[in-house]
């Protein structure tokens, strides 16, 4: 399973490749990083469908934001899962992630045992 | 005989006419009349043929005589002098002429013609003793006069004068009055003027705060985390090394260990980043101790940018935009004060911002400015002498009656309440009195504005 991971911090890729080690060891989770909004656009882009099933977006990026980022992935394409991973976990931004269809909302500092819940209920 | 009469009624007319009127002069007034009816009686017996001429003539001249000797006398008479002196030759002559008749009539016969000759010299010495007295007289009354005008005159200045040192004193007092008042307000201001200088910069500082939180916060987050992950692969590597010889992994341990000291170093940095914020913050509230230190531009500048843009959006979550730095790598390391040159570019970089977001928010009240995507860019270079930084927006720009103004303390073209008005004539200030350097702006309405600051290398 591919997931993509955008955030304007690019020690982030190490800090997910270490948390998700065992699981990308063994085959079942494959990680790919974009560090803005427009870099995982691009990479969504690469094949026709994507190969990616689930973005994990960091809202507050210079140029375009996770929220941006969110609708234009809901309207290109709309199979994918998005959540949103935000130091700030205010209302205003919850609200206007959830109406923009995102599945979920996470806060900064990442509570990495919810996060692997909600990607092994998809692994099924 | 009758002139000597009327020489007497001529000085006692003259003495009646000085003699004052009081109460102890009535006395002298009582014998002035006598006197004068004594000679009118003398004159006409002169006329009539009863009593003898010789004596009326004697009487005459007795009379004449005795009112000289009270001129000559008594003080209240002394100012008849002149008179007494005019007339005395006339009257000795007389007096002369009368005993030489009565001794020896023949012999007056013969020396009468030079009698009449004597005579006419004593009337004419009579009348010009008179005549020089009267001159005398008006001169010394001409005299008096102008010296009377002279003491009016001095009496006059000496009124305005008094009159103009008083008004002096009064105005001296006034200024003095109105000094006092005017320094009172000049400190009055210049206490104001640090007042406003203080809470300008706890504003900048208050926009500062909830940018430097979120910079904080996520060095803060790669700290936590990293030092969890390394204690869940140490966890990993212990497992692994509990495990048979045969058994490990050894390409895992390698892998494991390489992690942890990466961590190792990740925490570091992140711990090193989340310092030197708090540190930044602390220079920027420091009370001015206006040290110049040897400073790195170009951190500087990408430092106060990132707080700038984190600052803005964490204050208003619908703010969004996008920065650049253009960096010069190449910049000397330049001796300023860093906290008022941080203060300056936050400034600058804040205006930049608000400007750009502004020109994007009224494109979207028109329905527009989908395409618009607000731009700030920093970038820094070298120069022949020192170094340029310039903040550029794309925001609507100045108009060119507004562009001479921007750095006038109090201008501010925000709403009530969003400025102080302060932040770029002390921006100003910073740069030109603080740091020698120059601030400028250039801007074309409707597509862009330019901050430009020039600072020498010295
Ligand atoms: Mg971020």
């Amino acid at each position: 399973m591919k997931i993509l991971i955008v955030d304007d911090e690019k020690d982030v890729e190490m800090l997910f490749r270490q948390k998700f080690r065992r699981e990308i060891r063994n085959g079942s989770l494959e990680l790919v990083f974009a560090f803005s909004g427009a870099d995982a656009l691009n990479i969504l882009e690469e094949t026709d469908p994507p190969k990616v099933v689930y973005v994990f977006s960091d809202i507050n990026m210079p140029g375009m934001t996770g929220l941006e980022l969110l609708e234009k992935i809901k309207t290109k394409f709309p199979q994918i899962n998005v959540s949103m991973i935000s130091a700030y976990g205010d209302s205003d931004n919850y609200n206007k992630a959830l109406t923009s269809g995102a599945k979920g909302f996470f806060t900064k500092p990442i509570d990495f045992e919810s996060l692997k819940k909600e990607i092994q209920s998809l692994m099924g | 005989m009758v002139l000597e009469n009327i020489i007497s009624i001529f000085i006692l007319r003259y003495l009646q006419k000085r003699l004052p009127d009081a109460e102890a002069y009535l006395k002298w007034h009582k014998i002035l009349k006598v006197g004068m009816l004594l000679a009118v009686t003398f004159i006409i017996l002169g006329y009539s043929p009863i009593g003898s001429r010789v004596l009326i003539h004697g009487l005459s001249l007795a009379l004449v005589g005795l009112i000289i000797y009270g001129v000559f006398k008594v003080p209240e008479f002394n100012q008849a002098k002149t008179i007494a002196y005019a007339v005395l030759p006339y009257l000795g002559l007389s007096l002369v002429s009368e005993v030489i008749d009565i001794i020896s009539p023949s012999f007056y016969e013969s020396i009468e013609t030079l009698l009449d000759t004597a005579g006419f010299f004593a009337f004419l010495w009579a009348v010009a003793l008179w005549y020089l007295s009267r001159k005398q007289k008006k001169a010394l009354e001409l005299e008096r006069q102008k010296s009377e005008e002279r003491e009016k005159e001095y009496r006059l200045t000496e009124k305005i004068k008094a009159q103009l040192e008083k008004e002096v004193a009064q105005r001296t007092q006034d200024l003095v009055k109105k000094k006092e008042a005017l320094e009172k307000a000049l400190n009055e201001l210049k206490a104001t003027q640090d007042q406003l200088i203080l809470s300008e910069k706890m504003a900048s500082l208050g926009e500062l705060t909830a940018g430097i939180a979120h910079e904080i916060q996520n060095p803060l987050n790669f700290v936590n985390n990293f030092s969890e992950v390394s204690n869940e692969l140490i966890q990993e590597l212990r497992e692994e090394l509990k495990k048979d010889h045969t058994q490990r992994d050894k390409e895992n341990e390698a892998d494991l260990m390489e992690d942890i000291a990466q961590n190792l170093e990740k925490i570091t940095y992140h711990g090193k980043r989340a310092e030197a914020i708090v540190k930044s913050m602390l220079q920027h509230s420091r009370k001015d101790n206006g040290k110049r230190e040897p400073t790195d531009i170009n951190k500087l500048a990408d430092e106060y940018l990132r707080l700038s843009y984190h600052g803005l959006r964490a204050k208003d979550k619908s703010f969004n935009a996008d920065f650049k730095l253009e960096l010069d790598e190449n910049l000397p390391i330049l001796e300023v004060v860093p906290q008022d040159l941080g203060r300056v570019l936050l400034n600058l970089i804040n205006n930049a911002f608000y400007a750009a977001s502004e020109k994007k928010k009224l494109l979207e009240d028109e329905g527009e400015g989908k395409d618009f995507k607000p731009t700030v860019v920093v970038t820094t270079s070298l120069e022949q002498k020192g170094v340029k930084i310039t903040v550029r927006d794309n925001g609507n720009g100045i108009p060119e009656e507004v562009k001479t103004k921007v750095f006038q303390p109090f201008f501010t073209t925000k709403p009530a309440g969003a400025g102080t008005g302060l932040g770029l004539s002390m921006s100003y200030d910073i740069i030109t009195k603080g740091h020698g350097g120059d601030l400028s702006v250039i801007s074309k309405p409707g597509e862009y504005s330019e901050f430009i600051i020039h600072l020498r290398q010295d």
